[in-house]
């Protein structure tokens, strides 16, 4: 076990490293100069040798990567272009309070799904297993702002049920109601995700109610609700474990288009903040903290997977 | 093993799947919810094509009489807050979406169909390497790292977020396919084919294609939907579109503001839009997900 969660560690690190040299290329080597692009067209001679010596672009391209690695590792993000000022002071309170949204849509999200995974396996074949598996994936074909936007238009403006807004005004900040406030955002992204993760529940469930330990729970005389709730869950959940995980990358690129729509000063209104702006560094060190959660995440779900799951747990101590 | 016995191999089990496939499509064209999704997609593709004729408005009309108008017989979809028209400016902003997702879409699935098949058959140190860096890439969401690559290159260029979008697909549909030619490379016919010292590029395209083709399409279909989400998704934050152009998330990012005042219409149109167009590829896809029971 112990060799396991090493190995699969070893991957999730080369993975972000591989990260960060994509993202490095992707911003080094595409045509265009970063100074230029930056400055825009005006820019004179001098003003793109001061802002390349100011943020090391004058290096030799090698040496740039390596030291901006090495920085990653000492957690220094580098230097906003657009603000002058760490990267770290702008993303750390943006991140605080993207993981107060994601924490809230996750609450809601996964119950939620998971449920709507075993109804419709449960009723395999009929109209209401028809309305999740095929409603939950067109309501995840739309992409979030869409739903923000009607959510909004919805409960916000027509019916005034919930804030329009996900960041409550100055004088009120209890945790209920900064609660309330992330509710119609975290519908948006639940709409999204739902679908995917009741479509690999069902599929598991309904696995779980054809097998033979299934039978055997039945023919012992236990009720088929009970037999469900006994047996079945414990089996089916597995692989959704492992598909919710996969679905982190979604929530996170989900949040950009949410967190501007209800004005959330979060990670997503950062990110694109650094695009208008054409901040490199923000962008680059945005990237790879994303990455990292997804990484670390995805690392969390293997491990949780291979525990749970006695077969796993066997071929790997072998 | 001879020459013939190997051909009537390959030839026996082609002749099986060809009347696996002729099922196949019979039942595809019997699914409700397939001709759904298709006649939803006729109507945009059409759209798509004849709109310059079906609009009654040019994109950039502007009528200060009628501003934020809500709908009516003369503006079926209302006006936005520059007089324009909103009826138009939907049918007029379809061209561009469908024929960005379907480019995008066409060269992910090319280059990822080529990768896919490559992994798939050479294994080994290349598929390896490879293998990490699809991980990699798909440890970052596909909006970042469009957003970043659009950023670097400066892009309001449709042609460029094309591009963009198929190279971020590709690691996905190179890994389906992947794994469909890691089952397809044990079969006889491809051991048939190498005993006949068939050329590799003969074996990988002639022989292994076709049958990885089931979900090649299917893959197709749901990058097709996720393509139109993320093409969106980006001109909504502004990205990878001309600033103005006549197209759905452009046309969201400039009116969405006025909701809040029940101008609805300018932002409602174009959303719908969007949903109905993306739900009708996923109902597609759905439909021939089922039936390939991929």
């Amino acid at each position: 076990m112990k060799r396991f969660i090493l190995q699969r560690l070893g991957l999730a690190v080369i993975t972000v490293f591989l990260v960060c040299v994509i993202v490095f290329f992707l911003t080094h080597i595409l045509p265009g100069d970063v100074a230029r692009q930056y400055l825009g067209r005006g820019a004179t001679e001098d003003d793109l040798r001061d802002f390349r010596r100011l943020f090391d672009l004058d290096k030799p391209l090698l040496t740039q990567l390596f030291s901006w690695i090495n920085d990653l590792i000492h957690f220094d993000l580098g230097q906003s272009m657009q603000y002058r000022g760490p990267v770290s002071e702008l993303l750390g309170p943006a991140i605080g309070y993207s993981s107060k949204l994601a924490a809230v849509a996750f609450l809601i999200i996964v119950p939620l799904s998971i449920a709507g995974g075993v109804l419709a396996a449960v009723n395999r074949g009929k109209k209401i297993d028809r309305a999740i598996t095929v409603g939950g994936l067109s309501a995840a074909v739309i992409p979030e702002f869409v739903w923000a936007i009607i959510l909004v238009l919805l409960f916000g403006v027509t019916f005034e049920i919930f804030p329009v807004t996900a960041f409550p005004g100055k004088g009120d900040k209890t945790v209920l109601n900064q609660i309330w406030h992330l509710v119609l955002p975290s519908i948006s992204l639940l709409l999204v995700l739902f679908g995917y993760i009741a479509r690999i529940t069902r599929a598991g469930v309904i696995e779980a109610l054809d097998s033979d330990y299934m039978r055997t729970a039945v023919l012992k005389g236990l009720t088929r609700r009970k037999a469900v709730i006994k047996h079945v869950l414990r089996n089916a959940l597995l692989p959704t474990i492992a598909v919710i995980a996969s679905q982190v990358p979604y929530l996170i690129g989900g949040l950009i288009a949410v967190e501007i729509v209800f004005n959330y000063p979060g990670f997503g209104t950062i990110l694109k903040g650094a695009v208008d702006a054409r901040d490199y560094s923000v962008l680059q060190a945005g990237v790879v903290v994303s990455s990292l959660v997804i990484v670390s995440f995805q690392l969390i779900a293997d491990i949780l997977f291979a525990v749970l799951n006695p077969r796993i747990r066997q071929k790997i101590s072998e | 093993m001879n020459d013939t016995t190997a051909t009537t191999i390959a030839n026996k089990s082609n002749l099986e799947r060809k009347t696996i496939r002729r099922e196949r499509v019979r039942l595809v064209l019997r699914d409700k919810t397939f001709l759904i999704g298709a006649l939803i997609l006729g109507i945009w593709l059409f759209i798509t094509v004849f709109g310059n004729f079906l609009a009654p408005h040019a994109a950039g009309d502007q009528d200060f009489q009628f501003v934020s108008k809500s709908p009516s017989l003369k503006f079926p979809f209302g006006t936005d807050s520059n007089g324009r028209d909103v009826f138009s400016r939907v049918i007029l902003g379809t061209r561009l979406i469908v024929v960005m997702a379907f480019s995008a879409t066409v060269l992910g699935t090319v280059l990822g169909t080529s990768l896919g098949l490559a992994t798939g058959y050479f294994k080994g140190k290349f598929d390896m390497i490879v293998m990490r860096l699809i991980e990699a890439v798909s440890a970052i969401p596909v909006l970042i790292i469009a957003l970043l690559a659009i950023a670097a290159l400066d892009g309001r260029s449709p042609t460029l977020t094309v591009i963009v979008i198929g190279f971020v697909f590709t690691p996905n549909i190179g890994r389906t396919v992947r794994a469909a030619v890691l089952g397809e490379s044990e079969l006889e016919y491809v051991a048939a084919a190498r005993l006949r010292t068939e050329r590799t590029r003969h074996i990988l395209f002639r022989e292994i294609l076709p049958n990885v083709l089931p979900p090649i399409i299917v893959e197709f279909t749901v990058r097709l939907g996720y393509a139109i989400f993320a093409i969106a998704t980006l001109s909504f934050l502004g990205a990878g579109v001309e600033y103005g152009s006549p197209n759905w998330g452009s046309q969201i990012a400039e009116n969405w503001g006025n909701i809040y005042s029940n101008v609805w219409w300018p932002t409602a149109f174009p959303a719908l839009a969007i949903a109905s167009l993306a739900v009708s590829i996923n109902l597609i896809s759905d439909s021939l997900l089922e039936i390939f029971e991929l």
